[in-house]
């Protein structure tokens, strides 16, 4: 399965877990996963469009999915896909 | 470069620079001539200064408008006791002047603001940011940007960390990747973490500060290869370190393919997410200042507090308040008074404005009052035994 690694900021939406795991053929079958798992997470991920939001990036291995083929960018049983959101430090 | 003379006490202090054979006199010229400006001389900026002061980079500017508090000592080492209450630029200039008296250290005590960034970033060759807000980021982003200058970036939240060098000279001659290219725009606001969860573990800022301090270094000298083009992940709890690529985006605002932006912007505006329909509510918000709560609890008129804040922070402080954390306030909407006032306070003022705004849309209450500037101003202006966090 592959595995999805969650920063810090969105673990308050997955019971603080860091990482999450699903089978799929792309990027977005994970994403969807994890969203219906942890539905407080859909709407820092994604637009009303369900386009990825511009302040994270997801990034398979050590690639960003944007520069291969976004959603639709094929994974396999051992990928590890992170999400980075941008974070600026304590204040608010 | 070669007027550049060293004394007896330079060489001597420099040594272990000098004899390290990638890096030797020429290293230690290139960053004597140098000039970074520091913005923010906080968590990430005390390593920054600290390595960079004692590393000798000639000329080192510091950006702070802010003062050292008690609550700043747990991470940002480049301050004592005796600086409490002291402007952090001029408790820094002291410090670091003890450190190394070969350097130049010049002070900004303001704001970086869009009206004075470029006047103030124009005379440095790299800009270290060490800044703690989304506004700034994007600020000293678009800055280096026009005045094509190297930002040096780290970030941190609670456990995690990031960092990267933006804006480089590439050998070809155009510039590496810039922070727009990573995040073109900032989160909304309702999306920011709230200052209950801006916490973070002491030695991060130290651990990320000092990188930040080595790509500063790399980028001066040309020793090594930078972080450009690329972004490093830190999770102090997992200890797990990951680098991954940054690309230049075709859709960035100042360096894409079609550029909608050739100056700074108002970025307070830019990270409020303009969400005009919501200021309009805020405007419906009442407010009550701490005086005109003293007065009140002193008249000894029948009122409600109401505490919003989560059970760990009442632990630090409380100010005799009820309770409610935000995240279930409509559900202890029955503990709420509805026959006399109620006054909602948090830390600062915004969670209490969201439960005020939350209650009166969902149950039309209309006796709320947002306690101003939240405990932090009672603190500060009514109750001076409470702690400040």
């Amino acid at each position: 399965m592959a595995q999805v690694i969650i920063p810090t900021p969105l673990r308050k939406f997955t019971n603080s877990q860091a990482r999450f795991e699903a089978a799929g053929n792309t990027v977005q079958d994970v994403l969807k996963a994890l969203s219906t798992q942890h539905q407080g997470l859909k709407t820092h991920l994604l637009d009303e469009n369900g386009e990825l939001r511009s302040f994270v990036r997801v990034y398979l291995g050590d690639e960003d999915i944007n520069f291969l083929q976004k959603g639709a960018t094929p994974i396999e049983a051992n990928s590890i896909i992170s999400i980075i959101p941008a974070i600026a430090g304590g204040i608010v | 470069m070669d007027k550049l003379n060293f004394s007896k006490q330079e060489l001597e202090r420099y040594s272990r620079h000098l004899i390290l054979p990638e890096f030797n006199i020429e290293g230690q010229k290139k960053l004597k001539a140098a000039k970074v400006l520091v913005v923010g001389s906080g968590g990430l900026g005390s390593p920054l200064l600290l390595y960079l002061a004692a590393a000798g980079v000639g000329t080192i500017g510091i950006v702070d408008f802010d003062h050292v508090d008690e609550s700043n000592l747990q991470r940002q080492v480049l301050f004592g006791v005796d600086d409490i209450g002291v402007p952090k630029v001029e408790a820094a200039k002291r410090r670091l002047e003890k450190l190394n008296p070969h350097i130049d250290i010049k002070t900004y005590n303001t704001w970086l603001t869009s009206d004075n960034a470029l006047e103030i970033i124009k005379d440095y060759d790299v800009v270290a940011d060490g800044t703690d807000n989304f506004p700034t980021r994007y600020l000293v982003n678009d800055a280096c940007v026009l005045l094509d200058k190297v930002n040096v970036y780290a970030s941190i939240y609670r456990f995690e960390g990031q960092a990267s060098v933006f804006n480089e000279l590439l050998e070809d001659g155009s510039r590496g990747p810039n922070y727009r290219d990573l995040f073109p725009t900032p989160p909304p606001p309702g999306l920011v973490p709230s200052c209950a969860e801006g916490g973070v573990i002491g030695v991060l800022p130290g651990i990320l500060g000092s990188l930040q301090a080595n790509e500063v270094i790399k980028v001066l000298s040309g020793v090594g290869s930078t972080l450009s083009g690329r972004l490093f992940l830190f999770d102090a709890a997992s200890f797990e370190t990951r680098t991954v690529k940054v690309h230049k985006s075709p859709d960035n605002p100042l360096t894409g393919e079609h550029p909608s932006q050739s100056g700074l912007i108002d970025y307070q505006q830019f990270c409020s997410g303009e969400r005009q329909p919501e200021e309009e509510l805020e405007t419906k918000i009442k407010t009550m200042s701490v005086e005109e709560y003293l007065a009140l609890r002193t008249s000894g008129e029948a009122h409600q507090l109401i505490d919003v804040r989560e059970p760990f922070e009442y632990e630090i402080a409380e100010m005799g308040g009820e309770l409610l954390p935000l995240g279930s306030i409509e559900k202890n909407v029955d503990r709420i008074a509805k026959d006399r006032k109620v006054i909602v306070h948090c830390k600062a003022g915004k969670r209490s404005a969201d439960a005020i705004e939350r209650l009166q849309g969902a149950f039309g209450l209309n006796n709320l009052y947002n306690l101003e500037g939240g405990i932090l101003a009672w603190a500060e202006k009514v109750d001076a035994d409470l702690a400040k966090y």
